[in-house]
C-alpha cells in the first residue's frame, strides 16, 4: 500500500526537486518577507499595510548557525520510542535576498561534523516522519555541492 | 514624589525535584516574605502572582491560588504570564499598583512544579501556536537553541567549550554557598567537558535543568516602609519589560525564522542589550555603577552574552571578562552570585523572582558567604519565550 504524501504544515513549500521552495508572503507595500507566511496584516509596524502576496524564497542561503539534538524530543515531535534516537542537526540559515534567517533540519545523514558557520546550504525536500498512510513532508537544509 | 518601591521582605522555597504541588512551594515562599518583612498577610492589600499550570508550563493560575492557600482576606489580585519573565512582570505590575495608590502592601509570588526532562508545549494539534510548531516540525528543544547561540559566539567571536565551561565552574561554586540552590556541590571544567552532549556544541552540564522552586516579594511604598520602622529598606528603582523592535534579527525562542530586514534595517542594538538599556535609563544609571548582576544562564554562553548586552563590555568580550576574574567573587562585577540557574535549574514564574530576592538579601548585607562586599546597586536580567524580556534594578 503506498502511502500518501502529504505536507507536515499546509502552505510552507512546495515543489518537487530543484523545484522545491520555501513559501512565505511579501507585503505589497514595504517589501517585507515573512516566513513563516503572515496572510493577515503586514507586522512592520512603519508600514501602513499592504496586501500580503505569495513568494517562494530563495533555494540558497549561508548558515547562520547550526547544533544538534542528541536526545529524544519530547512530543509532539514524532519519533518510534522502539527505536534507537538517531540524532538530527539542525541549522539556522541566513537567506541574503529575503534577509531572514530560517531554521529547519539538515538533510538525514549531515551531522554537525559537516557543517561551519557560513557555509552554503540549499533547500531539498525531506520527510518529517511516515505513519500508516501518510508520508508527512517537510524541508531540509543540505550543504551545496554534496550528492542527491 | 519618588517613584521607588520598598522590597520589605524575601522569601523562598529551597529548589529542587521534591515531586509536590507548586501551590506548597509558592506559599512557603509567601509565608518567608512575610515574616521577612514583618507583615501580617492579612494586612496585604494586594496580590500578585507569576502565572504556571498544574504540573507544567504556562499558565492559568498563581495569584488567586496563593490567595486561596494563604487565606483568603479580601485582597486585590492579579495573575500574570508572560513565560520566563513572568515573575518580573508581576513585580512590574506590584510597583504600578504601589505607585498609583493603589495599594500600600503587595505580596509577589512565583512558584512552579516543572516536568523533567525538557520542557514541551501544552498537548493537542495547535498548529497556530509557534512553541508547538517549533517541536513538531523540527524536534527544536530549548537547549536546540542553546546551541545555536553558543554556536554562533565561537564562530563570530573565538569564543571555545572551555570558555563556557568556567561560567558553569564559577557559578557551581557560588550555588554551593547558597542554602536555597538546588545543586550545592562545586564543578570542575573537567567534569564539564566529561558531561554528555546535549545539542552541539553545548553539553549536560552547560544547561540549566527544570526545578521545583518557589519564590516571593513583599513590596511595598517607601512611605509604609519608613512608617513600617524600615529607614533605609532596598527599593526597586526600574522595571523593564519592553518587546523587541521589528525586525528582530536573531533568531529567538520559540520562532522558527527571524524578521526579515529587507524593509526595515535592524537596530545596532540586539532584543536582549535593549531590555538592559530600558531598566538603565529609567533608574537613570549606568553598567558602571553596578555592585553585582543576576542574569538568565539558561547556558553557560548564554551568561557571556548577558555580559555584553548589559555592557559590562564590548561585543565579544565577555569570554576575556569572565577570564580576568570581573564576573567571580571578588571581582568588580560578580554576575550570578545566587549560583544562577546552573545551581538552582528552571522553574518558570519564580525565577526571575528569585532573582530579585538575591538582589535584596545582597543589597542588605545578608547573603552569608556569598556576600559582595559592599553592594548598592543590582540589576537582575532574563529572557522569555515569545518576545518577553526584563530587567530590573535595586538600590540601597
Amino acid at each position: 500500500m503506498s502511502r500518501t504524501r502529504t505536507p507536515a504544515v499546509a502552505g510552507w513549500f512546495s515543489g518537487d526537486g530543484n523545484g522545491f521552495r520555501l513559501l512565505g508572503t511579501r507585503c505589497s507595500s514595504c517589501a517585507t518577507v515573512f516566513f513563516p507566511r503572515e496572510d493577515d496584516h503586514c507586522r512592520n509596524p512603519y508600514c501602513a499595510g499592504g496586501s500580503l502576496e505569495e513568494m517562494p524564497l530563495s533555494r540558497r542561503g549561508r548558515i547562520w548557525s547550526y547544533t544538534d539534538s542528541r536526545y529524544r524530543p519530547p512530543s509532539p515531535y514524532v519519533s518510534n520510542p522502539e527505536l534507537p534516537w538517531e540524532p538530527y542537526a539542525l541549522i539556522a540559515v541566513e537567506l541574503p535576498d529575503e534577509r531572514i534567517v530560517v531554521l529547519g533540519q539538515a538533510a538525514p545523514g549531515v551531522t554537525v561534523a559537516d557543517l561551519t558557520v557560513g557555509m552554503e546550504v540549499e533547500v531539498v525536500p525531506g520527510v518529517l516522519h511516515e505513519d500508516a498512510e501518510t508520508t508527512w513532508t517537510t524541508w531540509h537544509w543540505r550543504p551545496t555541492g554534496v550528492g542527491e | 514624589m519618588t517613584r521607588d518601591v520598598a522590597v520589605l521582605g524575601a522569601g523562598m522555597h529551597p529548589w529542587g525535584k521534591w515531586g509536590r504541588p507548586f501551590v506548597e512551594y509558592g506559599t512557603a515562599a509567601a509565608r518567608a516574605a512575610l515574616t521577612d518583612a514583618d507583615v501580617e498577610w492579612r494586612d496585604v492589600g494586594s496580590i500578585v502572582g507569576a502565572d504556571t499550570v498544574r504540573g507544567g508550563y504556562p499558565g492559568y493560575v498563581a495569584g488567586a491560588t496563593f490567595a486561596k492557600a494563604l487565606g483568603r482576606q479580601g485582597a486585590r489580585v492579579a495573575s500574570v504570564y508572560a513565560a520566563c519573565a513572568s515573575g518580573a512582570q508581576a513585580i512590574a505590575a506590584a510597583r504600578a499598583q504601589i505607585l498609583a495608590g493603589l495599594a500600600e502592601v503587595v505580596l509577589v509570588v512565583g512558584a512552579d512544579a516543572a516536568p523533567k526532562g525538557f520542557f514541551r508545549p501544552a498537548g493537542g494539534e495547535r498548529p497556530d501556536d509557534p512553541d508547538w510548531l517549533r517541536f513538531r516540525l523540527l524536534g527544536a528543544t530549548n537547549p536546540a537553541y542553546f546551541g545555536l547561540y553558543a554556536r554562533r559566539r565561537m564562530a563570530v567571536h573565538g569564543d571555545t567549550p572551555e570558555d563556557f565551561a568556567l561560567v558553569k565552574v564559577k557559578n557551581a561554586a557560588m550555588g554551593a554557598l547558597n542554602p536555597y540552590a538546588r545543586y550545592r556541590k562545586r564543578v570542575t571544567a573537567e567534569e564539564v567537558s566529561a558531561s554528555a552532549v546535549v545539542a552541539d556544541p553545548l553539553r549536560l552540564l552547560d544547561i540549566c535543568a527544570t526545578s521545583d522552586g518557589g519564590a516571593a516579594l513583599v513590596l511595598s511604598s517607601i512611605d509604609f516602609a519608613q512608617r513600617h520602622g524600615v529607614p533605609r529598606p532596598v527599593r526597586i528603582r526600574a522595571v523593564s519589560t519592553v518587546t523587541p523592535r521589528f525586525p528582530n534579527t536573531v533568531l529567538d525562542l520559540p520562532d522558527i525564522a527571524t524578521d526579515s530586514a529587507v524593509a526595515v534595517a535592524a537596530a545596532g542594538e540586539t532584543f536582549r542589550a535593549s531590555i538592559t538599556r530600558a531598566a538603565y535609563e529609567e533608574a537613570g544609571i549606568g553598567p558602571e555603577d553596578l555592585s553585582l548582576a543576576e542574569v538568565y544562564d539558561l547556558s553557560t554562553a548564554l551568561e557571556l552574552q548577558w555580559y555584553e548586552d548589559l555592557g559590562l563590555c564590548g561585543a565579544g568580550e565577555g569570554a576575556k571578562l569572565l577570564r580576568e576574574g570581573v564576573t567571580a567573587p571578588g571581582g568588580r562585577i560578580p554576575v550570578n552570585a545566587s549560583g544562577g540557574l546552573a545551581s538552582f535549574g528552571e522553574a518558570v514564574p519564580a525565577q526571575a523572582i528569585a532573582q530579585v530576592c538575591e538582589l535584596t538579601w545582597q543589597l542588605r548585607g545578608a547573603a552569608g558567604d556569598r556576600q559582595v562586599a559592599g553592594a548598592r546597586v543590582g540589576i537582575s536580567a532574563n529572557q522569555g519565550l515569545f518576545g518577553h524580556g526584563s530587567s530590573v534594578v535595586a538600590v540601597r
